[in-house]
């Protein structure tokens, strides 16, 4: 019987907290130092991204950033005229299903002006449908795929992005390895069961060879291996010039400690996914001299300016997301500023006429392809515990 | 709340209730558990997304097909594994999961890893009702059949079964391969709701997850399924408002109620008239010494 009672009160608790969370206001970070403000004088803005799962660093970089510029923006006196801004973020776990209902969330419920993320392509693609209804504009942080924002020709109304698309990243990769580094043979270690690192390889498979290049090894392993010796020595056995990592830091700093194990010498190169502060902390001798085609230029002094604000704030260092979350709140805030008045629509149309600058560079918003047009990427070295800034490089895409 | 937000929630809890009621033919009324039946969905979904994208089939002939390919597959799968006893059998199914999912992160025509997007938007709350709906009432007529009996009779004593004459083997496979139906329409229930498919949707988290809803919602009950696929659906959205401990209370709360409630939501009940009118003369009888009246609500 005490069972019995037991299990009734749980499900009543359970019934409970669905009718209060049915009414209450869901947990918002209110800016602007305490102080209560009008409902119309607060602008809402939505954030989703993977707070908890194996994205949890940059989502939550990304969050805490767009939080920090929020409470600056805020103390400046807000936008428009003195309206303050709010975000509200949710975790999606990274996964699409989630997305989908953050999404609804957002735009259904709390009533935000536009989202900030998701840094997930396979998040930020199902989304577009559920933006289109409720007519709210999404700008995706890291969202590398190009069917984020065009699919079959046709550009989606409501979705943009600051970052680089992934042919043109692994075209970067190519073109730089190939021209600049003066690579012949190259190899390729990526991850089969994830969709950035099936991407990148493909475009840079593609534009490496059209540039009289050779791939003398391709090999796959599957997220959450740890032992990639087999995969290596093959690699080892093609003799490369070059090994290309197409993935992300924590499978990367593993390769890069067993590759050296076996005697491979040659540099390693990666995309936007390996520059983070725990590649150092796990492989710090093995990926010395690695190439990276990153979106940042670390030595610019507007981004050491924001990577000082971050750290001084939370102690911690500013991830690659943090920086592009940065470029998403400024090209919101224009945007804002430009439409006079915090509508939707009114915000999209200002979105796709955009041309401000960034952390990360210039962000030209192509009409066509809600992409920022020509932006270019920066080639950073490792070396020490820095990533050492070579050189802006831009490819041409065909 | 927004009505466009609710329709969300129970239109994805519509789609995992239509697995879960195939799952729970397989796993509530003939006893075997399975960890593979995201492959099941994997294949339905991307089956009948093919239909629609590809072939341009309307979307209910293109469910159709899609359930009716996860179950060819279950056949064959069936056919290998189902003479594997208990664990047995769990591992088998847990490993063809899996499989299908690394298969279709390699099928370039499905769009591999990435995913597929651009599929159209044909799911809503309205057809996932009505189609739930038809699945019940197939699903409570199937297990009062002969065939239904005969079922839970191999999930009771599998010995004994055989030995009256029930060919175990046949049962099991036939509600192998109805369960992979269910889950192949519910796999394309969701390619037509997300507008997208990639494989990482049908990981072994959402074979589990559908599991778990079985068995919170009770073994052998079909009513357990409904609300267990309602409720475990819907908690994790409902518990947003904890923000960071959201997944943690969600977790917590799935064990309480395991602890508590051993045998799930409904422990084999079931809502229907007869039993409501039962446990109605139970509670105005209350003082009487009647200890065993909801017994006769069981109508399975």
């Amino acid at each position: 019987m005490l069972k019995k009672s037991l299990a009734l009160l749980l499900i009543c608790l359970m019934i409970l907290t669905l009718a209060l969370s049915g009414c209450s206001k869901p947990a918002t970070e209110q800016q602007g130092g305490g102080e209560t403000t009008a409902e119309e004088d607060v602008i809402k803005v939505g954030w989703m991204g993977s707070l908890t799962g194996d994205q949890a660093v940059w989502g939550q970089c990304e969050l805490n950033t767009v939080k920090m510029l929020f409470e600056e923006i805020n103390a400046k006196g807000g936008v428009l005229g003195g309206k303050k801004l709010e975000v509200i973020g949710y975790d999606t776990k990274g996964d699409p299903q989630e997305a989908v209902n953050v999404a609804k969330r957002l735009t259904g419920q709390d009533k935000v002006v536009a989202i900030i993320g998701p840094n997930a392509s396979g998040s930020a693609i199902p989304i577009a449908p559920v933006l289109e209804e409720a007519k709210v504009p999404d700008i995706a942080t890291v969202a590398t795929n190009p069917k984020v924002t065009v699919q079959d020709g046709k550009v989606k109304p409501f979705n943009f992005r600051v970052c680089f698309i992934d042919p043109y990243q692994g075209a970067v990769a190519a073109g730089y390895g190939y021209d600049v580094l003066g690579f012949r043979k190259a190899a390729i270690l990526y991850d089969v069961a994830d969709d950035y690192s099936q991407g990148l390889t493909e475009f840079f498979e593609q534009y490496f060879v059209a540039k009289g290049g050779t791939i003398v090894a391709k090999e796959a392993f599957k997220f959450g291996d740890v032992d990639f010796r087999p995969q290596l020595s093959k690699i080892k056995e093609a003799n490369p010039d070059v090994l290309f990592l197409p993935i992300f830091f924590k499978e990367a700093a593993l390769i890069a400690n067993q590759a050296r194990e076996l005697g491979i010498t040659v540099p390693l190169m990666g995309g936007d996914g390996l520059p983070s502060e725990q590649l150092f902390t796990m492989a710090k001798d093995a990926v010395q001299g690695t190439y990276i085609v990153n979106h940042v230029d670390y030595d610019d002094p507007d981004v050491q300016d924001l990577k000082n604000r971050y750290r001084n704030k939370y102690g911690k260092e500013l991830e690659l997301n943090g920086y592009l979350a940065h470029d998403a709140v400024v090209l919101l805030i224009d945007a804002i500023e430009r439409a006079g008045v915090a509508d939707p629509v009114k915000i999209t149309e200002a979105l796709e006429t955009a041309d401000v600058q960034g952390v990360t560079g210039r962000i030209k918003i192509g009409k066509d392809t809600h992409n920022p047009e020509g932006k270019e990427a920066a080639i950073v070295k490792i070396e020490g515990d820095k990533y050492v800034f070579q050189q802006k490089y831009s490819a041409q895409l065909d | 709340m927004d009505l466009n937000y609710i329709s969300g929630i129970l239109t994805l809890a519509g789609i995992n209730l239509m697995a879960v009621l195939g799952l729970s033919l397989l796993t509530g009324f003939t006893g075997m558990f399975s960890f593979g039946h995201a492959g099941f969905m994997a294949i339905g979904g991307y089956t009948s997304a093919m239909m629609t994208v590809k072939f341009g089939l309307p979307f209910i002939p293109a469910l159709l097909i899609g359930g009716l390919a996860a179950s060819l597959v279950s056949s064959v799968i069936g056919r290998l594994t189902l003479k594997l006893k208990g664990d047995y059998f769990c591992i088998a199914t847990l490993g063809f999961g899996e499989a299908i999912r690394l298969i279709f992160d390699n099928v370039q025509y499905f769009g591999g890893a990435r995913g597929w997007p651009g599929i159209p938007h044909y799911t809503n709350i309205f057809n996932v009702i009505i189609l739930n709906i038809i699945a019940i009432v197939i699903l409570a007529n199937l297990v009062r059949s002969k065939h239904g009996r005969n079922m839970i009779a191999v999930r009771e004593e599998e010995l004994a079964s055989q030995i009256v004459g029930i060919n175990v083997f046949k049962h099991k496979l036939i509600s192998l391969m109805i369960s992979a139906a269910y889950a192949g329409v519910a796999g394309g229930l969701m390619a037509h709701y997300m507008t997208f498919l990639a494989p990482k949707m049908f990981s072994l988290v959402k074979s589990t997850e559908l599991t778990i809803i079985v068995i919170f919602g009770g073994l052998g009950s079909i009513s357990g399924s409904v609300l267990g696929a309602l409720v475990l659906t819907s908690l994790p959205e409902i518990l947003r408002a904890f923000a960071d401990w959201r997944l943690v209370i969600y977790g917590l709360s799935v064990v309480i109620i395991m602890i508590t409630r051993p045998s799930g939501l409904m422990g084999g009940y079931e809502f229907t008239p007869s039993s409501m009118k039962k446990l109605i003369t139970r509670i105005k009888n209350r003082n009487k010494d009647l200890p065993n009246q909801m017994e006769g609500g069981k109508t399975v």
